[in-house]
């Protein structure tokens, strides 16, 4: 009897383990998050438009129908990227995810203070690259790091109403995610 | 002999256990941190690097994108004041106002996170097109069928979510959190 209830209280310890390791697992081990889900329907680095969410289908579930999104899936392991959106009447709002969906970093329009959001994105080894000098005179733009060399970059432009939605679309179709050489 | 039951019994219980509680954690949304006001639940750190692990992993599973922590805080409800679930089939009423935010966007959704479609395809609200009372109050009749004022559509599904957006809003970003920050309120009144 004690060696049966030995064994449980192996079996429980062990099953505290796998639990802690699958969860931890998850984010590399899915095969339909985020990322997966938009690679088919994106190139890398370059903007692209997102289905607008119906009753039928929908890229990822809990998408704000109220919001015309836009995506540029990046790799930065050719160069850096140069990001240009102009922003639309109401609202709009840029968020870097990582490769595993994690939103490392979110501006809205207002706190980039701008007619339009213009941002670099690069490694922290890329960054350091940059000279001193070139950091200041470029001080305008801001630099954001990247914590994975793949991720995703998602534009939002809000319709506050459903007319407005062709405007806010609009206002995305002139946004620009391109790779350039660090220098 | 008896030690080849003992551990096949010791690793088929470790797998019962660990996989269980994985897929039970993953699939009731269950992550620290969270913020709840009345029937609504917000977890902000989501929106950050600081994501809580259960949270990251169960993100992962669905594929959704959260939103970042300087763009705006979502709250999701799956019941009402009272503990009721959300059925379609039922009226309920929304009502009061909303912490400080430059815009929000209410939006009612199948478990699995799609629309739910109805006649008038309306899917939700923003905080531009609600119809308010002249003290800035608003009333929202989520019904199966058609409301006067402003009706979001159920499509009479048994189990609806709502997904509250507030965008450019200080809560959830200072680390005091308003517990008391009014949140609409969710009362049912009855089911068809």
């Amino acid at each position: 009897m004690i060696r049966w209830l030995l064994w449980a209280l192996g079996g429980i310890l062990l099953g505290g383990i796998v639990h802690l390791a699958t969860v931890l697992a998850m984010p590399r081990a899915a095969t339909q998050d985020a990322y997966s889900r938009l690679a088919p329907i994106t190139p890398i680095n370059a903007m692209v438009a997102l289905p607008a969410p119906t009753a039928q289908a929908s890229i990822m579930p809990f998408m704000d129908p109220a919001f015309a999104a836009a995506v540029c899936r990046y790799d930065l392991s050719s160069g850096i990227i140069k990001l240009n959106a102009p922003v639309s009447e109401a609202y709009t709002s840029v968020t870097f995810y990582t490769r595993e969906s994690v939103a490392y970093y979110a501006i809205n329009d207002r706190a980039a203070g701008r007619r339009a959001i213009e941002l670099d994105l690069m490694t922290p080894q890329q960054h350091a690259q940059i000279p001193e000098d070139e950091d200041v005179t470029a001080a305008d733009r801001l630099i954001i790091d990247s914590p994975s060399k793949t991720g995703l970059i998602v534009l939002r432009a809000l319709a506050p109403e459903p007319g407005l939605m062709p405007m806010a679309r609009a206002a995305l179709a002139g946004a620009q995610c391109r790779i350039a050489p660090v220098q | 002999m008896r030690l080849l039951f003992g551990s096949f019994f010791t690793f088929l219980l470790a797998a019962v256990i660990g996989l269980g509680a994985t897929w039970f954690t993953l699939t009731r949304g269950i992550a620290f941190g969270s913020l709840t006001i009345g029937a609504w639940t917000a977890w902000p750190k989501s929106g950050s690097q600081d994501i809580d692990p259960y949270a990251h992993a169960a993100i992962s599973r669905d594929g959704e994108l959260p939103v970042g922590i300087g763009d705006g805080v979502a709250f999701i409800a799956k019941t009402d004041d009272a503990g009721h679930p959300l059925d379609g089939r039922c009226t309920f009423l929304l009502n009061g106002m909303t912490p400080p935010a430059r815009f929000w966007t209410v939006t009612l959704y199948s478990p699995t996170g799609l629309l739910v479609a109805n006649a008038i395809n309306r899917h939700g609200f923003t905080s531009e097109e609600i119809v308010r009372g002249a003290d800035g109050r608003f009333t929202i009749a989520l019904a199966p069928q058609a409301r006067p004022g402003n009706w979001l559509p159920t499509g009479g599904i048994e189990h609806f979510v709502l997904v509250w957006r507030l965008y450019d809003t200080p809560i959830g970003v200072a680390a005091t959190t308003m517990k008391e920050g009014p949140m609409p309120a969710i009362e049912r009144k009855g089911c068809s």
